[in-house]
């Protein structure tokens, strides 16, 4: 049956069928223009990310150049570098010093951390052990940040758990001569520097072990034995192949934590002492004190911060594997 | 680079790489069984086999990749149990070339010198004149992606063999090339080794590839070596079954074929282009067979045709010299023969 109708229909229609619906017409028309497809496809995100996105980027740059009148609070409508003027102000700049510090720190103990994890996910893990590793990277993500930032202000409290652990293996003087380090220390875990690190930490570390683990897989294991093969030592090997083709991956994540710490304002507010960050500053500024051209102006800073970071990575090489 | 080959004492004689019971498992997988392999210093070696026959696990075996589950490996009278790649003086041409995308071409050759510490402008020199010997010069700031495949092959050949390595090892290099470059790398390969005098061992499933370029080959199956000998030998004196139907094409007689044509027994090689068409009422050469059949099919192939006559109970395949005048038709009875020495009795099964 389907044969007869098949050649009954190719006897008829010749070698080019002609017709049918108004949607078909327009498959069609969209098959063979695939410019005008891109066009139909990347308009609505473009749009969003143009007008949208970069807008309010820009809108929020140009707030920045504004500045606040001291007695009434009003915003006055004209450009000045006078904010900006405010944001070095020492005690400013200490918000900066402390939060740069602090991602920085964060960045190079995830990137620590992630890369063993991810070695062993992209090189070895196979099968179901590779599924574990996706879940256990992932699940974090799943349940409420606030959630896990506050079980964290729990578990490093001073009657939390850390510091039972800490006494039953009698070692607490270690946690105190710790904590009594000027700085980062504090009276608990959870009211220092330390303790925010710590959390910073857990929080992102998903973020770096992933595109760490993406761009170790693409360095197929012949490169490996290739170098191996040419006289190069397990270490050799690593310095001159693995690490180099590594970096976009590392980069990439130090992007996500590096940009993460320097945004949030979460963490510090809930766990470590109670000297501002970033994040925290803006959010005062724009809020209670009403002072949005300062806080546009915080703001910059982790763009300008970032832009600087990518520049350097770039000319470092970073991306030269890509 | 003769001058090198001489003073180190060795002769054809010298053993480069020695196997004996070399066994490899991969959990139930026999990736290689039991095979003792002696490669001669300075000869072009090929191992020849289909894809899973153990050849590349024997290569990788030399290179120091794997290490045997039982057996012994030596290469120049040194045991290399335990001695992992970095410390052989064994350099390996991969199959995918495995050149590095961060690294330009000479980078890429210079890496076993910079590895060995040596200073940039000397490696940089080095470098130029392994690209130079394989002929890929003006390239040295280019990426390999910015690369043809043929360009790829040379590079990754000049950086194997910058560190003069006392054994090259070749993973199918030319698997990737089409046809035309193929060639032209096969006589390029082969005239390297002969200058070089390094030790070749040349992993392919090519068999006219094995054929044309070694010195000697070693036809793998499952794991074993089915036979070891030169080029002319394996052709012309296939051990078994599998060799013959492997190395070129072969007619395979079984013994009751065998028998009733010639009268000896056992399994039978004959290979196709030893039968000759004889014309109607022309005479039997001296000591010949002759078989009486008829064309089941024909094919042209440029240089030869094809044919399959049935005769004698079996199907034999025919290879006739395009240039022999007219060819017969499918269907036609026609008279084979051949001489009785071109067939070769082979081990049985």
């Amino acid at each position: 049956m389907a044969d007869a109708a098949l050649t009954a229909q190719a006897v008829e229609g010749g070698a080019v069928e002609r017709g049918g619906g108004p949607l078909r017409r327009l498959s069609d028309v969209l098959v063979t223009r695939p410019r005008l497809l891109l066009v139909i496809l990347l308009a609505p995100p473009l749009l969003w990310l143009g007008v949208v996105y970069l807008g309010s980027l820009f809108a929020l740059l140009l707030q920045s150049f504004f500045s606040i009148d001291e007695f009434s609070g009003l915003i006055q409508y004209e450009f000045t570098l006078k904010t900006y003027g405010e944001l070095l102000q020492p005690a400013n700049l200490d918000i900066i010093i402390r939060t740069v510090t602090m991602a920085a720190a964060v960045t190079l103990a995830s990137a620590a951390i992630a890369f063993p994890i991810a070695y062993y996910a992209a090189r070895y893990a196979r099968g179901r052990w590779k599924a574990l590793f996706y879940l256990a990277v992932m699940l974090p993500l799943w349940s409420s940040y606030l959630v896990r930032v506050y079980s964290w202000k729990l578990i490093l409290a001073k009657e939390g758990i850390l510091n039972w652990l800490f006494a039953e293996l009698h070692l607490t003087w270690l946690l105190d001569a710790v904590l009594a380090v000027p700085v980062i220390g504090g009276p608990s875990l959870s009211i220092s520097y330390i303790g925010t690190f710590l959390v910073f930490l857990y929080i992102w570390l998903p973020f770096m072990i992933l595109p760490i683990q993406a761009s170790l897989e693409r360095v197929p294991s012949s490169l490996i034995e290739a170098s191996g093969d040419l006289g190069a030592t397990p270490r050799q090997a690593f310095t001159t192949v693995i690490l180099p083709l590594a970096l976009p991956g590392i980069v990439a994540g130090s992007i996500f934590t590096f940009s993460l710490t320097l945004g949030d304002y979460i963490i510090p507010q809930i766990v470590g002492s109670s000297r501002l960050f970033i994040g925290q500053a803006v959010y005062t500024h724009q809020g209670t004190a009403g002072n949005i051209p300062l806080a546009a102006a915080f703001t910059v800073v982790p763009i300008v911060i970032m832009a600087f970071y990518l520049w350097g990575a770039r000319k470092l090489g970073a991306f030269n594997a890509l | 680079m003769t001058e090198r080959k001489e003073a180190a004492g060795v002769t054809s004689e010298t053993v480069a790489v020695r196997f004996q019971r070399v066994a490899r498992h991969f959990g139930e997988v026999r990736a290689v069984d039991a095979v003792d392999l002696d490669i001669r210093a300075g000869e072009f070696f090929a191992m020849l086999g289909p894809s899973g026959s153990g050849k590349t696990t024997c290569l990788r075996l030399i290179a120091g990749f794997e290490q045997p589950d039982a057996g012994h490996i030596e290469i120049f009278g040194e045991t290399v149990e335990g001695v992992p790649a970095y410390r052989r003086n064994v350099n390996t041409v991969f199959q995918d070339y495995a050149l590095f995308p961060h690294m330009t071409v000479l980078d890429n050759v210079a890496y076993a010198l910079r590895i060995r510490g040596l200073g940039k402008a000397a490696r940089h020199d080095r470098a130029r004149q392994a690209l130079a010997l394989v002929r890929l010069e003006g390239y040295d700031d280019r990426r390999p992606v910015q690369l043809s495949g043929g360009q790829r092959q040379r590079v990754a050949l000049a950086r194997a063999l910058v560190g003069e390595p006392k054994v090259l090892l070749l993973d199918e290099p030319l698997g990737a090339l089409d046809l035309k470059l193929r060639e032209q790398m096969q006589v390029e390969l082969k005239e390297l080794q002969q200058r070089l005098g390094i030790t070749f061992v040349f992993v392919t499933h090519d068999q006219s590839e094995a054929l044309s370029m070694s010195d000697r080959l070693a036809v793998f199956n499952e794991g074993r070596i089915m036979q070891i000998g030169t080029p002319e030998e394996i052709y012309e004196a296939p051990r078994n079954r599998f060799v013959a139907g492997f190395v070129g094409s072969s007619n395979v007689l079984e013994p009751a074929v065998a028998e009733t044509l010639c009268g000896t027994r056992g399994l039978v090689s004959l290979r196709p282009e030893r039968i000759a068409l004889l014309a109607p009422g022309a005479a039997v050469p001296d000591d010949c067979i002759v078989a009486e059949g008829r064309v089941a099919s024909l094919q042209f192939h440029g240089a030869t045709r094809r044919l399959a006559v049935a005769a004698a109970g079996t199907t034999l395949l025919v290879m006739l010299s395009s240039a022999q005048a007219t060819p017969p038709r499918a269907g036609e009875a026609v008279r084979l023969a051949w001489p009785r020495a071109a067939m070769h009795a082979m081990d049985p099964s």
